[in-house]
């Protein structure tokens, strides 16, 4: 469950109109919900104080029933995969993948088996001793999307996740993010500026617009 | 030639002031390695000072330019991915080596070491005057290169994969450890150069604060100040020929780090 309570958030410096007014919804558990907005409205601002990695000026962050607002973004049990997928840009897609186990202690001996079972669920076994610059934006994705899944989060926090790759794999992509959201009963938001993604994608749907949220009835 | 294929006269004109610059230094430095013969050359480069002289300076620049490398990173780092109250101020302060005639930074140096509290850095490590006082006037200012160099880097990497490490429960150290240094390596190794080659051509800090000692604290550019003090003219080109040698490796050792500097 995600649920944001009159999150206001504004650029720093006095008198900088608010980027965000007052945003409040509630996601509740394993829905997948589609957040649509315009280019600069806000819609990577609003996933950053999710994640932690932005404060908001003012409102609160509820994450499970937990209110997180102030916790930092690795305990927050949130993934999150970023636009390009912002994959790091040394590591093999082995390393990518198994970065959050290693992070949070988990063993060794646990870590391969735990990496080749995500890998598997995205597709991307074959690109295991890969690195970044040799993957195509679908595979980026994908990976991103493993590296997110494996430290088992409950909540999956997707920005504009298919903006970068050709409808083609835009398609095998959306297919594989809705399967994903069933296997996982995870809670999914994904923001987009594309209605075909909004269509295709969302069980319940949200637009940002001048700095606030409005829930719109299903697209589909 | 068609119109789309004709070169504007603008650009022609860019193109003779940018050859016109280069032509000016190319024969300056024709001129330089013209001046004496190959043999002297190495007559005067193989002699016991000139021999200490490039040793002392291939140590000092390099000793110089991995502590500039060792403040640049933390210090560019901070600067380009925070921003707190004084930013701009804390900016400016950084560039002030580069902007500072570098004999006064000697004498700023000579100075803060009759301090009582540089008195107490002299008591556990001796600099001035000592070959410690050269890498010290040479990090003083190469550090302020190295850190602009390195705030570069860091501006050109995006900060996005650092947040993802986060989210994944790395601490701000360790997303910096595994994410972001290994991805600056190159950097950090065109900023070492940088500090290294302007460590090379240091003087003025260098005769003020450690002073132009042969055979003691005598690096490459005090040897061709030495040399043209007493009309040695030969002997100056010579130790100049071996410097634009050395700058010339660095040059190219930057280049193919592919980062901007």
């Amino acid at each position: 469950m995600i649920r944001l309570e009159n999150i206001t958030w504004a650029p720093p410096g006095k008198g900088r109109a608010p980027i965000l007014d007052g945003v409040s919804f509630e996601i509740p558990s394993a829905s997948y919900a589609v957040l649509m907005g315009r280019t600069g409205s806000g819609k990577t601002t609003l996933l950053e104080i999710l994640c932690g990695l932005r404060a908001p000026s003012s409102g609160t962050v509820w994450i499970d029933d937990r209110e997180v607002t102030s916790f930092p973004p690795g305990e927050r049990g949130i993934g999150y995969v970023p636009q390009d997928g912002a994959l790091f840009p040394t590591l093999t897609v082995r390393e990518q993948i198994g970065f959050g186990l290693r992070m949070r202690g988990v063993p060794a001996a646990e870590i391969e088996p735990r990496v080749l079972e995500a890998a598997k669920g995205v597709g991307v076994s074959a690109l295991l001793d890969r690195l970044p610059p040799g993957l195509s934006g679908g595979e980026r994705q994908r990976v991103a999307l493993a590296r997110a899944l494996v430290v088992k989060p409950s909540v999956l926090l997707l920005d504009e996740p298919l903006a970068s790759v050709d409808e083609e794999t835009q398609d095998d992509l959306m297919e594989l993010l809705q399967r994903t959201q069933r296997e996982h009963h995870i809670t999914v938001l994904h923001v987009t500026h594309s209605r075909r993604e909004a269509e295709g994608l969302g069980e319940m749907h949200f637009r940002l617009e001048e700095g606030r949220v409005f829930a719109k009835p299903t697209l589909r | 030639m068609s119109p789309v294929h004709r070169v504007s006269p603008f650009w022609i004109v860019l193109g003779l002031v940018a050859a016109g610059y280069l032509g000016f230094w190319f024969a300056m430095l024709a001129a330089t390695a013209t001046y004496t013969s190959p043999g002297e050359v190495m007559e005067v480069l193989l002699s016991r000072e000139i021999r200490y002289a490039t040793l002392l300076s291939l140590v000092t620049c390099t000793a110089s330019a991995l502590l500039s490398a060792a403040v640049a990173v933390p210090v560019g780092y901070l600067m380009s991915r925070r921003r707190f109250p004084g930013h701009a101020l804390v900016d400016a302060a950084l560039d002030i080596p580069i902007v500072l005639p570098p004999m006064v930074v000697g004498i700023c140096l000579l100075i803060f070491f009759q301090t009582r509290a540089g008195g107490l850095i002299e008591q556990a490590i001796p600099l001035t005057y000592t070959v410690g006082g050269v890498i010290v006037a040479q990090f003083v200012i190469a550090a302020a290169f190295a850190i602009r160099t390195m705030r570069n880097v860091f501006d050109h990497l995006s900060p996005r994969p650092e947040q993802v490490a986060l989210t994944l429960g790395a601490t701000p150290a360790q997303a910096f450890r595994h994410v972001t240094l290994p991805a600056a390596r190159g950097g950090i190794f065109a900023a070492a150069s940088v500090a290294w080659a302007r460590s090379l051509g240091e003087f003025g800090p260098i005769l003020v604060f450690a002073g132009a000692t042969r055979m003691k604290t005598e690096v490459l550019p005090t040897s061709v100040w030495l040399a043209w003090s007493v009309g040695e003219l030969e002997q100056g080109v010579a130790v100049s020929l071996l410097m634009i040698a050395i700058s010339m490796i660095v040059l190219v050792a930057v280049k193919m780090t592919g980062e901007r500097v």
